[in-house]
């Protein structure tokens, strides 16, 4: 690291409508360091990297790249000064190959022409350089897995000749080796003069890759520390502006009768022989690698995907669930994964969304009660502590974890006998997840059967009564709450013992 | 934690119904450029014109509301025409039979586009410009080619009859203008085509019945388009397989200019009966003003661009 600023943006200000959405902030990004930027989702901080990149205007502010003033005013003109900006969401064309991908806006060097073996040449040079000479630049993007995608993207950036890496929640999609794999990556381009941007809200990845952390809060500068000699709740407790002592809340354990047992599942390659049970009041939790079938196995419990063989019982009846509909009749509710493409209606009113799944009760003869909806719409949401404008606003209005909480409403409000979630607190921010924590622990209360899948082992070992770790489709494992040890989920998990 | 009030704001007002102010501007246009526009016969002419058009696009309406697209309207209407005619004159058959017959076939070939697009996954473009051809075909079947004259004292009272002061077809319109409304905002189907539309897994994980949704939308545009041939016959006399050629890309037009999303998420009744008139009033002005029938098409395309362009400018986030 030299004492060199990358980007210096000073006193930066960005107000949308009447908000303020930051309120002069002072960045510095040095040569070769990674820079972690923390903070609560509504902090500030894709607003702040949104400006870098030229993505958004800045209302007020100066920032300079090298020491040189300059004006981002597109994300051209933020490219051409180096900054790449990789978001959690690749910006690839999967039909296309890496080679394409990664030249997609100079493909030819004369007339119009593609010189394919060249073209090939540099992306291979390119990918070697990055330690990944195994990926063939005619492979199609598509055909990729998701962590190879990422160095797409990455080598996109090279191509550039990219001084200034921002990455946006790189990790979230990836795999334990890969992200280690990652991180040699990042720790190579910081190693050659990089500044790295490195956005996350999983801490330990933080510490174990960053050298630095800026933090903001409520679209204010918190500060900029060392890491060196920091503690995890030292973090939590500078982005939440108090201290978080119970930051998994308790909760008075009460299990009851099984409600669901399920025998023997099977749907295709990663779910395998999968049985399990799940009691009234109990939270039980799935760990595993991504890819480990969880989510595979959640979908084909719930009918999204086809069950090819197994046997469910509800209460001890048999029940038989062909789709999603019968699911829910038969009182079971899915959270799914991806919140944005599965969980909301995002353009539609936080109301809908709210009342989805038992919709046809506010209705008879097929006419609608408006008036009914709103106020048991009002009610679920008011129990969840949801923070909203009005029931008539389209529910991407609403933060991350509140849009959580609006699909979890409608669970609520369909009032199931077992919950199933799936991830629920992925891309949330620390004081929504608490939150929902708290909504789990109420529905486990009141004696809903709770299945959580989820890849952050700390959060699964402080909220799971009981843990399930799953690895290539199959249960290796069960650990009761007083066994549960990182060790030995990681173990079953990579399937070491 | 609900919070009230909010700021009227102008340009979120004009964005969501620039349609109303591009009609408005049409019409203070009518009414300079010809002094016939603004005359009880135009305006009871114009509205007896555009009941057919009005109800074929109230079924596609809900079809782009689930990002699906019916082309089979323009057929489905000439084959419900011939049918009308053909269970009039062929088999003697009653009134009852005779619109309900056609009703029927357009019900039964909107569950046919339906069924292949829900459960088989066909792209509804395909399915329904094959039903297109084949329908079509199927009206030429069974007229022969040849138009069909309707007996007298039968349909044609739909058209010429008057209640209220107003076209018994006019009132038919509206009627279903309203029914439409109706669902939309009153009954599950409604918010259910709407919000298929906007996120179909989303709504499947919920647990409803997706493909049911979706299906349901062609019927109702095939019972539409359906309609739509019996007004024919009733406003000209005669069952013809010609007839409502490429009416669907009028309904599309008034279905976009009345700012439905053709990804589907997003539509609405009235606006889209304002897209239907915004069309109906270029026709009329231009041959108040005895425009020549080819640069009409020109002139009309040119304009369905204009506010379509207007839309996307004015939405187009800042």
């Amino acid at each position: 690291m030299t004492d060199k600023p990358l980007i210096e943006m000073k006193q930066i200000t960005k107000s949308y409508g009447g908000i303020r959405a930051l309120k002069g902030i002072d960045f510095h990004l040095y040569q070769g360091e990674v820079r972690a930027l923390l903070g609560e989702n509504g902090a500030g901080k894709s607003t702040l990297m949104k400006i870098l990149s030229g993505a958004e205007s800045m209302d007020s502010g100066e920032i300079l790249v090298n020491g040189e003033t300059v004006s981002v005013t597109s994300p051209k003109r933020s490219r051409d000064l180096g900054i790449s900006t990789i978001y959690q969401e690749f910006i690839l064309a999967p039909q296309l190959s890496v080679a394409e991908n990664i030249f997609l806006d100079r493909l030819s060097e004369r007339k119009g022409l593609i010189c394919w073996k060249a073209l090939c040449q540099k992306a291979g040079a390119l990918l070697k350089q990055m330690g990944f000479e195994n990926i063939d630049p005619m492979t199609k993007v598509g055909d990729l897995p998701v962590a190879y995608q990422q160095i797409v993207e990455i080598c996109k950036a090279l191509s550039r000749e990219a001084r200034v890496l921002i990455l946006d929640e790189p990790t979230a999609v990836l795999t334990f080796h890969e992200i280690e794999k990652l991180f040699q990556v990042i720790r190579k381009l910081r190693d050659e003069g990089w500044g790295i941007i490195y956005i996350s809200h999983r801490l330990e990845e933080v510490f174990q890759i960053c050298d630095r952390a800026t933090i903001l809060k409520d679209g204010t500068l918190v500060g900029a520390y060392e890491l060196r000699g920091m503690e995890k709740k030292d973090l939590v407790n500078l982005m939440v502006g108090r201290t978080m002592q119970n930051y998994y809340p308790p909760r008075e354990i009460n299990i009851g009768q099984e409600v669901l047992r399920a025998e023997h599942l099977k749907a295709g390659s990663l779910v395998d022989d999968v049985s399990f049970q799940v009691r009234a009041g109990e939270v039980l939790g799935f760990y595993g690698l991504v890819g480990a079938g969880r989510t595979e196995t959640m979908r084909a419990l719930f009918g999204a995907d086809v069950l090819q063989e197994g046997e469910i019982r509800l209460e001890g009846n048999k029940i038989q669930i062909r789709n999603p509909s019968e699911a829910v009749k038969n009182g079971i509710g899915l959270l799914p994964e991806d919140r944005k493409k599965e969980g909301v209606l995002l353009k539609l009113p936080i109301r809908w969304n709210t009342t989805l799944s038992n919709i046809k009760t506010f209705s008879f003869w097929g006419i609608h009660n408006h008036r009914r909806e709103r106020e048991v719409a009002r009610k679920a949401l008011k129990d969840l502590h949801t923070k909203y404008g009005s029931l008539e606003d389209a529910a991407n209005s609403l933060s991350g974890g509140n849009q959580q909480k609006v699909a979890l409403a409608k669970w609520l409000v369909a009032g199931c006998k077992v919950v199933i979630l799936d991830e629920p607190t992925r891309g949330v921010d620390i004081g929504a997840k608490r939150e929902i924590y708290s909504i789990i622990n109420e529905l486990a209360r009141a004696g809903t059967g709770i299945v959580v899948v989820s890849s952050e082992m700390e959060e699964i070992m402080n909220i799971s009564d009981r843990i399930l770790v799953m690895r290539c489709g199959k249960i290796t494992g069960e650990l009761k709450k007083e066994e549960i040890t990182e060790q030995r989920l990681i173990q079953l998990a990579m399937g070491v013992s | 934690m609900e919070k009230t009030g909010r700021k009227w704001d102008v340009r979120s007002f004009i964005k969501h119904n620039n349609m109303y102010v591009i009609f408005a501007a049409l019409l203070v246009v009518c009414v300079f450029l010809s002094e016939d526009f603004l005359t009880g016969n135009n305006l009871m002419n114009i509205g007896r014109q555009q009941a057919g058009l009005t109800m074929i696009s109230m079924g596609l309406l809900y079809v782009i509301m689930t990002g699906g697209i019916d082309l089979a309207s323009g057929s489905v209407m000439a084959l419900s025409s011939v049918m009308v005619t053909f269970c009039l004159t062929t088999h003697e058959m009653g009134m009852a039979a005779a619109v309900g017959i056609p009703l029927l076939l357009g019900g039964l070939f909107g569950l046919l586009s339906g069924v292949l697009v829900s459960w088989l996954n066909m792209a509804p473009f395909i399915v329904t410009l094959a039903i297109q051809i084949m329908v079509r075909g199927l009206a030429f079947m069974i007229s022969n080619g040849n138009p069909v004259l309707a007996p007298a004292d039968t349909v044609e009272g739909l058209a010429s009859g008057i209640f209220l002061g107003l076209p018994v077809l006019i009132w038919l319109a509206i009627a279903v203008v309203l029914v439409f409304w109706f669902i939309q905002h009153y009954t599950t189907f409604g918010r259910m085509i709407l919000a298929v539309g906007s996120n179909d897994t989303a709504v499947y994980l919920a647990g409803i019945r997706v493909k049911w949704y979706r299906t349901g939308t062609y019927i109702i545009a095939g019972i539409c388009s359906a309609l739509a041939g019996i007004i024919s016959v009733s406003r000209t006399g005669i069952g013809t397989p010609q007839v409502g050629v490429a009416i669907e890309s009028d309904a599309i037009a008034a279905c976009v200019i009345g700012g439905a999303n053709m990804m589907g998420g997003e539509g609405d009744v009235f606006k889209t009966v304002i897209g239907v008139f915004v069309l109906a009033l270029i026709r009329n002005i231009m041959n108040l003003m005895a425009v020549p029938s080819y640069p009409q098409d020109v002139i009309k395309g040119i304009i369905i661009i204009l506010a379509v362009l207007l839309q996307t400018l004015t939405s187009r986030k800042k």
